[in-house]
């Protein structure tokens, strides 16, 4: 007689959900099994379409918000909370670069403005043959070694204005 | 009770309260920010600093944030110290880095929080000379404008949004000072209570449309309090006037009914007092149907005349009007030939309220809801039909978080810890209802039944509550016991039920099980929600004739009293209007009934009359006139009143010829004596002149303005014509008079015609007006509760609805919506936007005995017009049940057999009737 129904973890299909991947629904659907609710795989779920597609569009953003059950103004407001989730097309690498204290005091400045002529952009922006976006980073944890940076997955760091025309080659 | 030393002085604090509270209740001006009464700390803003000492050695002290340092005894601050003020002074500064500095364009300036604020500091030069953030604005709907540049991060807005108002399409994006709030793109704020948004952000963020249109700075505002005619919650309201237009409606503070919130209904709607549907003079209706204007007196000469020859004239009052109005129709056409206006349904459903308020069951007051800890919701749509209950509910279910933070021992006020720590625990809420409901999100259980299924259950629970035996118990179904054990074991439930789906047996089911339940659970409360404005006062004032009674005994003349009883009660009965010789009609807006009147009689919106008016749980309330009407439109009680007159009196040629006369200055206080005839003659209404004082009151010698003390150019207002000042016109009526001059502050909180406070323009000021934050105002409550009891009523007998009775048809069931199915503010122009288009909403089974499926359009005839229905397909509807919205085009559906329904060929519907297309061009968009 009755229909009873509970607002939530319920599985969404919906056209969205079409968008992503059954590689990345399995991959955010195994996350979610290891935490109380659906939304809580929120991060996870960028990270996952990110490594499938260098990027968040908002087409996927709002099917992963289907999916876990949230309005994608919910996402998107953690979505763009973390800049190293990407809600603009980047190039093929991505070049962190920090810019905190300790990398500024080893004259970490000059070795961007080095990073920035030979990629010819500047903070923000993407190569124009699509291969490098330049995005600053506040500390990369290896002060010890500063100025540090990262391009691609691979840390970088004791940096001159020479190593890093070596590295971006 | 705690006390604080501040500056060497002795504040009095509350334990269980933080510091700001304790020095606003004190009444020190203390700038804040994110804080906020309704909705507690986060510490966002650092704008409530001060310096805490740890002892009395201690003379250097640290800054804390007030709002987020508790109350405890002998604790030492300082709020004066060079620190502190240099402090609150640098973080305004940089709070003010990326602001526009645009004050002159905004419609927040001259109430504005941060102008207040800023102004409180003394940051007076700006010394930033870089680059400002600017964003793209976004286009948030027809009621909220949106200027994002305004913003200085305090959270208020989606704190309101999501964590109150339960809102899910307003959020923050961004970090550090990109951070932006709005949508994730431009599109209509969905949630029905958004336009608190501009109220809560203290800049000009979120600004109203509808006040932008007929943009005045508050201080050249005209305003009053008034009582929201949008439901029966009975918000409290400003309502605020200039050159003859209605500009805005803001919340007016009731601490026992709509605090700081208003719904979107109450607050845009009342610009159908603008509306060009608006009946600008009497009219008198030609052969071929269309209206010749009048003069007033020849109107009501012709009134006079059909009452003077007419056998029997009867007068049709409404629940839709004041009190006043009321009254005087029935003593013009006699008690015996009054009715309220109501159906004879509406009358049963409301007598059931008055008894229920009436006697000893707990009937607790709209602010008291919050306070339930397991909630039962039987078959009312409180979103829709009464929205402020449904916010209540939501902060009801929140009850779960502040016991979980009272057991670690964290403070109430600690908004961001309490919901951090309770994540998604709620307090339990149970809705019964036919459809999904706005508040299904936070219900731990929702069933999907049909009406009778709704009296099914309710009847299986008190039956399981008051079992003797065990072999009753057990014949109630799992569902049953499971409410039933939930109800008996909560600390303080509450049912709620009302008029939503027009369904006596809901309502006599919800007293039956509340009887049962308090029998075992003494807090167990019971609600009520009544259906229009005034319905509980049509109940007390005369619920002995029903319209269908009275129409049926054959008058001559008709009068019918801001009413349209095609709407109410079907096309059918309208009929029968037209058989009616002369039918006299009042009313200020166009609708059916005004359309085949013989004489058409201009009434006064609430805007311009005074009025009384009983809310669902049976207080009065007085509504004070924002301005006076234009031309020959007068309040309702004025044209019944004085045609009264005129018919008792003789001499009436004589002062027919005399009467240049205008209604502000010929009577003296007219409405005063309808409300002496009322307490006089009505004893459970005996105490209705206590809701305000009369017009006779002063303050300091003088009647209270409705105007500031600011108010510029009103003698330049007519320029064009004149340089000469006009006279002010005189308010005979009510203790409030058209000026600026007067003292407003100390008026009395019925009085009170806006919050103003020095240093404080914008509405914050309204904690210079409590006894303390959050509570009773410091001139007494407004308005007067009228029915208490202690007698408990008999239950009633409901017709056993056993499973074979159950119709296993298809049947309409009409869905209330918060834009739409108010005839009244469905004329205001933003808010009829916002109205769905027509729609059956039904499971897919249904569908499929019906033979149609989603998508489709369906059509019926009626007599004079066509409905035609876009079909939604909805798993999550009742069996059987087919939705559809309670509105103007859906008139007369409920008499159609479901089965005359025709599929309509080639039917291109709207997209998604529930959201009406809006076209989206707008100067910010
Ligand atoms: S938009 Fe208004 S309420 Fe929201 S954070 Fe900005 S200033 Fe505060
Ligand atoms: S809840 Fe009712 S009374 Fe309150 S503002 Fe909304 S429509 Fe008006
Ligand atoms: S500051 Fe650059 S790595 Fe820590
Ligand atoms: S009001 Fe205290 S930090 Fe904002």
């Amino acid at each position: 007689m009755s229909q009873t129904h509970s607002p939530t973890n319920t599985i969404v299909t919906d056209k969205f959900v079409t968008l992503l991947s059954d590689a990345e629904v399995s991959q955010i659907e195994a996350e979610i099994l290891l935490l109380p609710d659906r939304r809580s795989a929120a991060i996870d779920a960028l990270k996952i379409v990110q490594e499938h597609r260098g990027w968040v569009s908002d087409e996927s953003l709002v099917a992963v918000a289907t999916l876990l059950n949230m309005s994608s103004e919910e996402l998107d407001g953690i979505a763009t909370f973390y800049n190293l989730i990407y809600r603009k097309p980047v190039g093929e690498k991505v070049v962190l670069f920090c810019d905190s204290v300790s990398c500024w005091l080893m004259g970490g400045d000059d070795v961007c403005k080095r990073v920035q002529a030979t990629l010819g952009v500047a903070y923000g922006e993407t190569t124009a043959d699509g291969k490098y976006t330049l995005l600053p980073v506040t500390c990369l944890g290896d002060c010890d070694h500063a100025p540090a940076m990262m391009v691609g997955d691979e840390l970088h760091h004791d940096l001159t204005p020479e190593s890093v025309e070596e590295i971006l080659k | 009770m705690p006390v604080l030393i501040v500056d060497g002085k002795e504040l009095p604090g509350k334990a269980g309260t933080n510091v700001l509270e304790a020095l606003l209740s004190a009444g020190v001006d203390m700038p804040y920010f994110c804080w906020h009464p309704a909705m507690g700390s986060v510490g966002a803003c650092r704008q409530c600093a001060l310096l805490q000492y740890a002892n009395d050695e201690d003379s250097h002290g640290k800054i804390v944030m007030s709002c987020m340092t508790p109350v405890t005894d002998g604790a030492r601050f300082s709020v004066s110290a060079d620190r502190a003020s240099g402090f609150r002074r640098a973080v305004i500064e940089n709070l003010m880095l990326n602001h526009p500095h645009d004050c002159p364009v905004c419609e927040e300036g001259g109430e504005c929080h941060l102008q207040d604020m800023t102004v409180m500091v003394g940051h007076r030069d700006r010394r930033y000379q870089g680059r400002k953030t600017t964003f793209k604005n976004q286009y948030l709907g027809p009621f909220i404008g949106h200027e994002m540049n305004r913003c200085i991060t305090c959270y208020r807005c989606v704190r309101f949004y999501q964590d109150y108002a339960g809102g899910n399409d307003l959020n923050a994006f961004g970090s550090r000072d990109r951070i932006f709030f709005g949508r994730a793109e431009s599109g209509v704020l969905e949630n029905e209570f958004a336009g608190n948004l501009v109220e809560v952000c203290p800049t000009g963020v979120f600004t109203d449309k509808t006040l932008a249109k007929n943009y005045t700075r508050k201080w050249d505002l005209q305003s009053s309090p008034t009582i929201c005619q949008g439901c029966s919650i009975g918000c409290n309201t400003y309502t605020s006037e200039r050159y003859g237009q209605l500009c805005r409606v803001h919340n007016r503070y009731h601490q026992d009914i709509n605090g700081y919130f208003l719904c979107d209904r109450g607050r845009f709607g009342a610009q159908h007092v603008n509306s060009p549907a608006r009946i600008p003079q009497p009219g008198i209706r030609n052969e071929e149907g269309k209206y010749d204007p009048l003069s007033l007196d020849d109107a009501k000469a012709k009134v006079r005349d059909f009452i003077q020859h007419s056998s029997r004239t009867i007068g049709i009052g409404s629940p839709r009007a004041s009190l006043e109005a009321n009254q005087a129709l029935r003593q013009l056409v006699g008690a015996g030939n009054y009715s309220n206006g109501m159906s004879r349904n509406e009358q049963v459903m409301h007598q059931i309220i008055l008894d229920v308020l009436a006697s000893g069951m707990k009937t607790p007051t709209l602010a008291e809801v919050a306070e339930f800890d397991a909630i039962l919701v039987l078959g009312e749509d409180a979103t829709n039909h009464a929205p402020l209950l449904a916010l209540s509910i939501r902060q009801a279910v929140r009850n779960r978080s502040k016991e979980m933070a009272g057991d670690t021992d964290i403070a109430e006020w600690h908004d961001a810890a309490v919901r951090e720590l309770a994540q998604d625990a709620l307090s339990p809420l149970v809705i019964a209802t036919p459809m999904p409901d706005r508040l299904d999100d936070v219900a731990s259980q929702s069933l999907r039944l049909a009406p009778e299924e709704i009296v099914a259950l309710s009847t299986e629970v008190s039956m399981y509550l008051s079992a003797g035996s065990e072999s009753t118990a057990s014949q109630a179904s799992s569902v049953a016991q499971g409410l039933a054990e939930l109800l008996r074991d909560a600390r303080r439930p509450l049912i709620v039920s009302g008029t939503s789906l027009g369904d006596i047996n809901i309502m006599r089911a919800t007293v039956n099980l509340s009887l049962a339940l308090q029998a075992v659970n003494p807090e167990a409360g019971i609600l009520l929600a009544a259906d229009e404005c005034n319905s509980v006062g049509m109940a007390m004032l005369d619920n002995r004739l029903s319209v269908e009674e009275l129409v049926d005994r054959t008058p001559e003349t008709m009068i019918v009293l801001e009413n349209d009883l095609e709407s109410r009660l079907g096309a059918e009965f309208a009929k029968k209007m037209s058989a009616v010789r002369h039918l006299v009609v009042l009313d200020y807006l166009d609708n059916a009934t005004v359309s085949v009147a013989n004489i058409l009689l201009p009434a006064a919106s609430f805007a311009e009359a005074e009025g009384t008016f009983i809310n669902f749980e049976g207080r009065a309330q007085r509504n004070l006139a924002v301005f006076l009407p234009q031309g020959s439109i007068a309040p309702s009680y004025y044209l019944l009143s004085t045609l009264n007159d005129d018919c008792l009196n003789d001499s009436f040629n004589d002062s027919l010829n005399n009467s240049t006369e205008s209604v502000s200055s010929s009577h003296q206080a007219r409405v005063q004596t309808i409300i002496e005839s009322i307490r006089d003659e009505f004893s459970p209404l005996k105490r209705i002149d206590e809701c305000a004082p009369d017009a006779d009151f002063l303050v300091l010698g003088s009647k209270i303005p409705r105007m500031t003390h600011r108010a510029s150019g009103r003698t330049a207002m007519q320029a064009e014509v004149s340089v000469h000042e006009p006279k002010q016109p005189v308010d005979t009526e009510s203790a409030l008079a058209f000026t600026m001059e007067g003292n407003q502050q100390q008026a009395p909180a019925s009085l009170r015609s806006y919050v103003w406070s020095p240093g404080w323009n914008s509405n914050q000021s309204i904690y210079k007006f409590q006894t303390e934050v959050g509570g009773a105002d410091t001139m007494g409550n407004p308005g007067v509760r009228l029915l208490q009891g202690d007698a408990m009523p008999a239950p009633f007998t409901i017709a056993p609805t056993t499973a074979a009775q159950i119709s296993t048809g298809p049947r309409f069931v009409a869905q209330h919506h918060i834009f739409g199915s108010d005839p009244v503010s469905s004329q205001a122009q933003e808010l009829s936007t916002r109205i769905p288009t027509p729609y059956v909403r039904m499971n897919t089974e249904t569908a499929t005995t019906l033979g149609v499926s989603g998508g489709d359009g369906l059509a019926c005839q009626l007599p004079h017009k066509r409905i035609e229905l876009s079909v939604i397909l909805d798993d999550d509807v009742a069996a059987h049940c087919l939705v559809y919205p309670k509105l103007v085009q859906t008139i007369g559906l409920a008499d159609v057999a479901p089965g005359d329904l025709q599929r309509i060929a080639g039917w291109q519907g709207p997209k998604d009737p529930l959201k009406p297309n809006l076209i989206l061009t707008d100067r910010t968009g």
